[in-house]
C-alpha cells in the first residue's frame, strides 16, 4: 500500500454532467475526429434537400445565415473580447449595398458581394477607429449607437434606401445561367457561405492574429507591453467581423428581396449576441450550436414566442455568472 | 414667429429634456464612478420608473385626484420602489461578477436590460399605455411662447432633486463614502468602509432618480411603453460622457447641454425632428474621439 | 555608449510629486539596478521608461532616440522588455502561447496570410515556435511548454515572465523585482540566469530590487533614488557607503520602529 506522496496533488470532485461533457470533448480533440464529424455533417446536410420539404429547407437556411453571423461576431466577441452590440448596422450596410446596387444601379449581384464586404470595412474602421482606444465599456455604447442611427439613417434617407418601407424588388443573383429562385437554392448557397465561414475562422483562430485577439483579451495591457499595438488589433477584429456581416447581409437581400429597417433593429443584434454567448464566445463549434439553437428553439416554442426575449435575458445573466465560458466545456490540459 | 420665440421655446424644451437627461446620467455617472460599470440597464430602469409611477397613480387615484398632489406621492413611491429594484439587481446580477473580466458584467447587463424591458413588454403586450393626469395647459405666456405650469414644476422638481443629490454627497458620511470608493475601494475596505453598503445605496439612490424622471416623462407626453429606456440610456449615457464620466455635477451638466443642444439641433437646416437621434449620437461619438473625458471628467491613470 | 539615458525626469499625479528631476544612464552590456526604500518610485520609473506613464516633463533615450512621447508596443518594438513585479502572464493560455507572445513585434503575417496559409506564413510560424521553444529551454522549463499558465508554481511562472520578455529579442530588459518570492536556492539560479543573459544573449539589463545580496552580488551600478529624486549613483561599494543612501535607509527603519 503506497504512503502518502510527495507532492501535493489536487482531488477534485466532478459532477457527473462535468465528466461527460470532458470524455466528448477529449473525443474531439483528435484532429481527424474533429474533420470526420465535420464530414458526417456536411454530407448530411448536402443530403437533406432530397428528404426534406420547403419548411424544414427554410428553417436550415436560416440557421446557416445565423451560423456565418454567429461566426462574424465571435470574432468580435470570441476572440477579441470586444463587446458589439450594434453588429446588426454591418448587415444592413451589406443588405442595403446590395439591395441598392442592384436595383438602382443595375449591377450584377455577385460583384455588390466586394462592394459590400468594402463598406462594411469602411463602417467598422469609421466606428471602430476612435472607439476602440477607450475603454470597452465605451465600445458597447457606441456600437448601440452606431446601430440605431444606421437604422434610423435607413428609415430616413428615403430616396436612397424606400425609407420606412423598405427597398423591395432586389432582383435575384444568376449564377452559371442558374437563376437562384428556389428555397433550395439558397440553402446549398448559404451552406457554402458556412464551409467558407468556419475555414476562415478556423484559420484566423490558429495564426498570429488569433493569437493575439487571446493576448489582448486576457490582458491588453500585457499585450502592449509585449509589443502588441493593441488598438491596431482589436480594429482588425471589429473589421473583419464587420466584412462577415456585409457578406451575409448580400445574400440575404438575394434570399428575401425585399429589406427594411426594421431587419436591423438592437434586438437583431441582441439577438445574436445571445447566440455567441450560449455558443460559449471563441469556440467554433459552438458557434453553430448557439445559432441552431437560436433558429430552432422559437421554432419548437411557438407559443412562448413573446417571452423568449426575456428568456433569453434571464439566460445571459445566469450564464454570466454560473457559467461563463458557455454551453460548451472548458478547456483545460 | 419671431426669431426670439424660436429661441424661447427651445431653451424651453431643451431645459425639460436636459431635466430627464440629467436625472437619469445621474445615476449612470454615480454608477459607473464607484463600481466603473456602465449600467446598460439604467434606461430600463427608467422605464420602470414611469410604469411603477403609472400603476400607482392608477390605484390611488380615488384618494389622492390625478393633480399634481397624486402625481408627486406616485413620483416619491415610485422612486423608492424602483430604487430598491436596483439595489436587487445589484445584489443579483453586479456584484457576483464584480472580480470577473470585464465582458461578463457587461453582458450581464445586457441580460438584465432585455429581461426589464420584455417583463415590460409582455405585461403590456406591447401596447402604448396612456399617461392620463388631471393636469391642463394652464401656465403664462412668454412672448408668444407659451409656458406651461407643469413645465416649471418639473424643471423646479429636478433642481430640488439634484440640490438635495449635491447636499447629500457632499455633507453626510455615506457621500464621502462613495467618493474615497471611486478613488480606491481597497483602501476604503482596509479602512472599514462598508463597501457593499455603499454601494448598495449608489445603486438605490441613482435608480430613484432615473425613476423620477421616467414619472415626470410619463407625465409630460403623456405615454409610456416598454422601449422608452433605450434611447434615453443612449441619450444619459451621452450626457454623462459630455459632463465626465464619474463627475456628479458633469452629469447635472452634461444633462443640461445635451437637452439644450438637441433642442437647438432640431433647428438647424437639414436636421429636424427625425434625425435629432442621429445628431446626439454623433455628437457622442466626436466626443470621444477629442474630448473623451468630457467637460469636467479626470483622466484616469492606470495602476501598473 | 549608454543604451539609456534618462534626463531631468519629472513625474506627478494631480500635485503629487513622484519623480523629480531623475537623471542616470545605463551602459550597453551592463547589469544595472535601481534601488530605494519602498515607495521610492522605482516601479515609476519603470512605468515612465516603458510608455504606460507619460512624464510631465525630462527625456527618455534609448539607443540615441528620445523615446518620451512613445506608445508602450511601440517601445517593446524598439528593442525594451519588461517584467512585470505582479506577474502578468496571459493565465488560461499554454506557457508556450505565453512566449510565443513576444514573437509578435518581431513577425508581421496579417489576415491574409492567416486565411491562405502560405509558405511565407507556415515559415514564419515556424520561426515563432521555435524562438518561443528556444527561449523557453533557455530559462530551463520547457517540458512545461504546454501547460496552462495558471496551472504552474509560482517560480515557474516567474520564468514564463522572462522567457516571454527575451522572446521580444530585446536590447534592454528591465526586470521588475526580478527576485521577490524566490528562496535562496532560486535567488542563485537567478543570478546566474541574469549573468548568462548578458554574456550570452548580449542584452542589457536594469532591474528593480529589495533583495540587497543580489544587488550587490550582480550589479556593476547602482542607482538610488529616494522620494522620487535620485541619491546616488555608482558602483556598489561606492553606493553602500554613501551617508545619504544609509540614512535613507535606516531613517525609514527608525521611523517604523517608533510605536
Amino acid at each position: 500500500m503506497a504512503g502518502p506522496s510527495a507532492t501535493t496533488t489536487q482531488v477534485v470532485k466532478k459532477g457527473w454532467l462535468t465528466v461527460q461533457e470532458e470524455r466528448l470533448f477529449d473525443f474531439f480533440d483528435d484532429r481527424r475526429r474533429r474533420y470526420a464529424a465535420y464530414g458526417i455533417l456536411l454530407l448530411l446536410a448536402l443530403a437533406l434537400p432530397r428528404v426534406g420539404d420547403n419548411y424544414v429547407l427554410e428553417i436550415f437556411t436560416n440557421s446557416f445565415f445565423y451560423i456565418v453571423l454567429c461566426l462574424g461576431l465571435n470574432i468580435v466577441v470570441g476572440y477579441a473580447g470586444l463587446l458589439d452590440l450594434g453588429y446588426a448596422a454591418f448587415f444592413a450596410v451589406g443588405a442595403y449595398t446590395t439591395g441598392i446596387l442592384t436595383s438602382e444601379a443595375g449591377w450584377n449581384f455577385w460583384f455588390t458581394i466586394p462592394a459590400a464586404a468594402l463598406f462594411s470595412a469602411i463602417a467598422g474602421v469609421v466606428i471602430g477607429g476612435p472607439t476602440l482606444r477607450l475603454r470597452s465599456d465605451y465600445l458597447a455604447i457606441v456600437t448601440l449607437g452606431f446601430g440605431e442611427i444606421t437604422r434610423i439613417a435607413a428609415r430616413n434617407l428615403k430616396e436612397l434606401t424606400g425609407g420606412a418601407s423598405g427597398l423591395i424588388g432586389i432582383h435575384r443573383p444568376v449564377l452559371f445561367g442558374l437563376e437562384l429562385r428556389r428555397i433550395s437554392h439558397y440553402y446549398y448557397v448559404f451552406l457554402a457561405l458556412v464551409v467558407i465561414a468556419l475555414f476562415v475562422s478556423y484559420r484566423l483562430q490558429n495564426s498570429r492574429l488569433g493569437r493575439a485577439w487571446r493576448y489582448v483579451r486576457e490582458d491588453e495591457d500585457a499585450a502592449e507591453a509585449m509589443g502588441i499595438d493593441r488598438v491596431a488589433v482589436k480594429l482588425y477584429a471589429y473589421v473583419m467581423g464587420a466584412i462577415f456581416a456585409g457578406v451575409a447581409g448580400c445574400f440575404f437581400a438575394a434570399k428575401m428581396t425585399a429589406i427594411s429597417p426594421e431587419t436591423f433593429q438592437f434586438m437583431q443584434s441582441a439577438t445574436i449576441l445571445m447566440a455567441v454567448v450560449l455558443g460559449g464566445m471563441g469556440k467554433i463549434p459552438g458557434m453553430i450550436v448557439g445559432a441552431l439553437a437560436l433558429v430552432l428553439f422559437p421554432e419548437i416554442f411557438r407559443g412562448i414566442g413573446s417571452v423568449r426575449m426575456l428568456v433569453f435575458g434571464l439566460l445571459l445573466i445566469v450564464m454570466m455568472i454560473f457559467r461563463p465560458h458557455g454551453l460548451w466545456p472548458e478547456r483545460r490540459n | 414667429m419671431s426669431v426670439f420665440d424660436i429661441v424661447i421655446q427651445q431653451i424651453v424644451n431643451g431645459l425639460i429634456l436636459g431635466s430627464f437627461y440629467t436625472l437619469v446620467a445621474l445615476g449612470y455617472s454615480m454608477v459607473y464612478g464607484i463600481i466603473k460599470l456602465l449600467n446598460f440597464a439604467h434606461g430600463d430602469i427608467y422605464m420602470v420608473g414611469a410604469f411603477v409611477g403609472f400603476s400607482i397613480l392608477s390605484l390611488l387615484s380615488g384618494t389622492l385626484g390625478d393633480e399634481w398632489g397624486g402625481i408627486l406621492v406616485a413620483m416619491v413611491l415610485a422612486m423608492v420602489a424602483v430604487g430598491f429594484l436596483g439595489v436587487f439587481i445589484q445584489r443579483i446580477a453586479y456584484r457576483p461578477l464584480l472580480s470577473a473580466p470585464r465582458l461578463s458584467i457587461l453582458i450581464t447587463a445586457v441580460g438584465v436590460s432585455l429581461v426589464l424591458s420584455n417583463s415590460a413588454m409582455v405585461a403590456t403586450s406591447g401596447v402604448y399605455k396612456a399617461f392620463n393626469t388631471g393636469l391642463g395647459y394652464e401656465g403664462f405666456d412668454l412672448g408668444n411662447i407659451h409656458v406651461t405650469f407643469t413645465q416649471l414644476v418639473m424643471m423646479a422638481a429636478t433642481v430640488v432633486l439634484m440640490v438635495v443629490l449635491h447636499l447629500f454627497i457632499s455633507r453626510t458620511l455615506y457621500g464621502k463614502a462613495m467618493r474615497a470608493i471611486s478613488i480606491d475601494m481597497d483602501a476604503c475596505r482596509l479602512m472599514g468602509i462598508d463597501v457593499n453598503r455603499v454601494i448598495a445605496l449608489t445603486f438605490f439612490i441613482g435608480s430613484a432618480l432615473a425613476a423620477a424622471a421616467g414619472v415626470m416623462a410619463g407625465v409630460y407626453y403623456g405615454s409610456i411603453h416598454f422601449f422608452m429606456g433605450f434611447v434615453i440610456g443612449l441619450k444619459a449615457f451621452t450626457a454623462a460622457v459630455i459632463g465626465g464620466i464619474g463627475s456628479i455635477p458633469g452629469a447635472m451638466l452634461g444633462g443640461l447641454t445635451l437637452g439644450l443642444l438637441e433642442s437647438f439641433g432640431t433647428q438647424l437646416p437639414g436636421i429636424g425632428t427625425q434625425w435629432k437621434d442621429v445628431f446626439s449620437f454623433g455628437l457622442l461619438i466626436l466626443l470621444l474621439i477629442f474630448k473623451p473625458t468630457g467637460i469636467l471628467g479626470r483622466t484616469e491613470i492606470e495602476r501598473m | 555608449m549608454n543604451v539609456l539615458t534618462v534626463k531631468n525626469l519629472n513625474l506627478s499625479f494631480g500635485g503629487l510629486g513622484v519623480i523629480s528631476n531623475l537623471s542616470f544612464d545605463v551602459e550597453q552590456g551592463a547589469i544595472v539596478s535601481l534601488i530605494g526604500p519602498n515607495g521610492a518610485g522605482k516601479t515609476s520609473v519603470f512605468n515612465c521608461l516603458t510608455g504606460f506613464y507619460r512624464a510631465n516633463s525630462g527625456d527618455i533615450s534609448f539607443n540615441g532616440e528620445s523615446i518620451l512621447r512613445l506608445k508602450p508596443h511601440r517601445i517593446t518594438q524598439k528593442g525594451m522588455a519588461r517584467t512585470f513585479q505582479n506577474l502578468r502572464l496571459f493565465k488560461s493560455l499554454t506557457v508556450l502561447e505565453n512566449v510565443m507572445s513576444g514573437m509578435h513585434c518581431r513577425t508581421g503575417m496579417g489576415a491574409v496570410g492567416a486565411i491562405l496559409r502560405h509558405a511565407a506564413q507556415r515559415a514564419e510560424e515556424e520561426e515563432i515556435q521555435q524562438v518561443a521553444e528556444r527561449c523557453l529551454d533557455f530559462v530551463g522549463i520547457l517540458e512545461q511548454k504546454d501547460r496552462v499558465a495558471k496551472n504552474l508554481p509560482y517560480g515557474n511562472q516567474r520564468r514564463v515572465e522572462w522567457a516571454r520578455a527575451l522572446a521580444t529579442q530585446p536590447k534592454l530588459l528591465l526586470l521588475d523585482e526580478p527576485a521577490a518570492g524566490l528562496n535562496y536556492d532560486e535567488k542563485a539560479q537567478l543570478m546566474k540566469l541574469i549573468r548568462r543573459i548578458r554574456e550570452e544573449l548580449k542584452i542589457t539589463i536594469f532591474l528593480i530590487e529589495h533583495d540587497m545580496s543580489l544587488v550587490m552580488n550582480i550589479s556593476e551600478k547602482v542607482v538610488v533614488i529616494d522620494y522620487g529624486q535620485k541619491i546616488a549613483e555608482g558602483d556598489c561599494a561606492t553606493v553602500q557607503k554613501d551617508p545619504r543612501v544609509i540614512e535613507a535607509y535606516i531613517g525609514r527603519e527608525e521611523a517604523g520602529a517608533h510605536p
